[in-house]
């Protein structure tokens, strides 16, 4: 049976078409006076973040909470895992307490997934170590598709530390199942090793991939999992990847710029592109609650889950 | 995902074996008659909103607002109210993929909201309505329209508005159809579905 998104490869094209297509219609319950539906009262959705996150874990909290769920934050730091308890033993300590569902953010790639071996529940991979985020790469489908009327056929291109980030990972996965053509762009050193066996075209050349493009996603670079140097320096890498006031110039009229946050104002993007007419920075933070209401919605509403996969 | 929106509805069971109930003269007379009893009932139809149920509770409510339009020139609100997130059946299903809600610009606040569904039956989708009606504000009166009233009632709801009682024994089936969705209007009595 069906009961995890640990993957945005778990998503079919029915799938994926079926959550965003829920969440078009739980965007409306944003915009009213009662923003709450009694849909998933008396479940239980635990937050259980290792990582520090703040709009993730927001968002979670509030799409839960706005379908009538009780939800439990359960920060790692001044919990039993400071004193050495295993991700397993804490897993098993939530479920002894009646959870329906964990959402889990965790450091270590693949800690969902053995998550999902251990328990009865549904488990949401909220972002794991630089494996997958497959509910950001939804709503980022989400707001493309609100914008440019459609997926099918797009041009995505993706900029920056394709290395660290499962927000590329999964969005790569999700495209490819939406049928967008995905074009990776970074410094050679920051991109991993097997991509090309992604399904993604990869190039080093920003200002030749750019006017081609509808959709312009920036991701940040995460010098905290960096323990090396990756480029020789911030205003180097800013000038030959960063998206800047000259290049957004270069954009068709159409193209969105987004960027998964939190962003660094003046290495990956210029201020004046973040708050600038193109960039959908904020509808994607918006976006975010109704697409993860619909993947509780399809997890947790019925007698068994709608999508996702079996662990 | 079962549900498909705007699709076709197969009779279930032997389709010949179905029994038309309403044919489509017989069906626009039906909401003809419901259209006027409207505007008598709610004193020429000042300040009436027809929400819908999808699918087919969009449609009768449409058409409802075209005859009134056509009677007495008044264009009415109309607009539909998807209750699958009111449901108290959600947990013996798998979800459901959610239908269209689009209430009109002026909202339901003091309104007189007219529900408008296609087969009144055990009242639970009704019930799930009204939940759902209070989340979006505070109409000053709620009314039932409803095209085919086949009883069985498990819940204490009277429809205002029925545009014709049929009689059903628990095991028959009532299936409306409307041009928009199925390619024609009728209203069928078919046999009990065989268990699949």
């Amino acid at each position: 049976m069906k009961r995890h998104l640990l993957s945005a490869a778990d998503l079919s094209l029915e799938d994926a078409t079926l959550v965003l297509d829920t969440a078009e219609e739980l965007a409306q319950v944003s915009e009213r006076t009662v923003k709450k539906l009694p849909t998933l009262r008396g479940r239980t959705v635990v937050n259980l973040f290792f990582e520090d996150s703040t709009r993730t874990k927001t968002s979670f909290e509030l799409a839960a909470k706005r379908l009538s769920a009780d939800v439990i934050n359960f920060a790692a730091k001044g919990s039993s895992v400071s004193k050495g308890e295993t991700l397993k033993d804490t897993a098993l300590t939530l479920e002894a307490m009646g959870t329906d569902a964990v959402v889990i953010r965790h450091s270590w790639s693949g800690a969902p997934v053995n998550l999902a071996r251990i328990i009865r529940g549904s488990v949401v991979n909220a972002g794991d170590g630089t494996h997958e985020h497959p509910t950001q790469a939804l709503l980022d489908a989400f707001t493309m598709r609100q914008k440019l009327g459609r997926i099918e056929g797009l041009k995505v291109t993706i900029v920056g530390d394709i290395l660290h980030s499962r927000v590329a990972r999964s969005n790569v996965l999700l495209l490819k199942t939406l049928g967008a053509d995905v074009t990776l762009v970074a410094p050679p050193t920051l991109l991993p090793t097997g991509v090309d066996a992604w399904p993604a075209e990869v190039s080093y050349d920003l200002d030749a991939v750019l006017p081609k493009s509808d959709v312009v996603m920036m991701l940040r670079v995460q010098r905290e999992r960096m323990g090396a140097a990756y480029f020789p320096s911030v205003r180097e890498y800013s000038r030959r990847y960063g998206l800047d006031v000259d290049r957004a110039a270069q954009l068709q009229d159409h193209t969105i710029v987004m960027h998964p946050g939190p962003m660094v104002r003046g290495m990956e993007i210029a201020s004046e592109v973040a708050d600038g007419p193109r960039s959908t920075i904020v509808d994607q933070v918006a976006n975010g609650v109704s697409v993860r209401m619909a993947v509780l919605y399809l997890l947790l509403g019925g007698s068994e889950s709608a999508i996702g996969s079996v662990e | 995902m079962t549900a498909v929106p705007n699709g076709a509805r197969p009779v279930s069971g032997d389709p010949s074996a179905a029994k038309s109930v309403l044919d489509a003269p017989g069906l626009a007379r039906v909401v003809d008659r419901m259209a006027h009893e409207l505007l008598e009932k709610t004193g020429g139809g000042a300040d009436v909103v027809l929400l819908g149920i999808p699918t087919r509770g969009t449609t009768i409510a449409q058409r409802l607002a075209a005859r009134i339009a056509a009677f007495e020139g008044l264009t009415v609100p109309t607009g539909s109210l998807d209750v699958t997130l009111y449901r108290d059946d959600l947990q013996l299903k798998s979800p459901r993929a959610l239908e269209a809600t689009d209430v009109p610009g002026d909202g339901v606040d003091g309104k007189l909201v007219v529900l408008v569904d296609d087969v009144l039956f055990s009242g639970r989708t009704v019930r799930a309505a009204l939940d759902a009606l209070a989340d979006l504000g505070r109409p000053r009166a709620v009314q039932l329209a409803v095209l085919v009233d086949r009883g069985h009632r498990e819940l204490p709801i009277r429809a205002d508005y029925v545009g014709k009682n049929i009689p059903t024994s628990l095991r028959e089936t009532i299936h409306v159809q409307l041009t928009e969705h199925d390619g024609g209007d009728a209203v069928l009595l078919g046999p009990a579905k065989v268990a699949s």
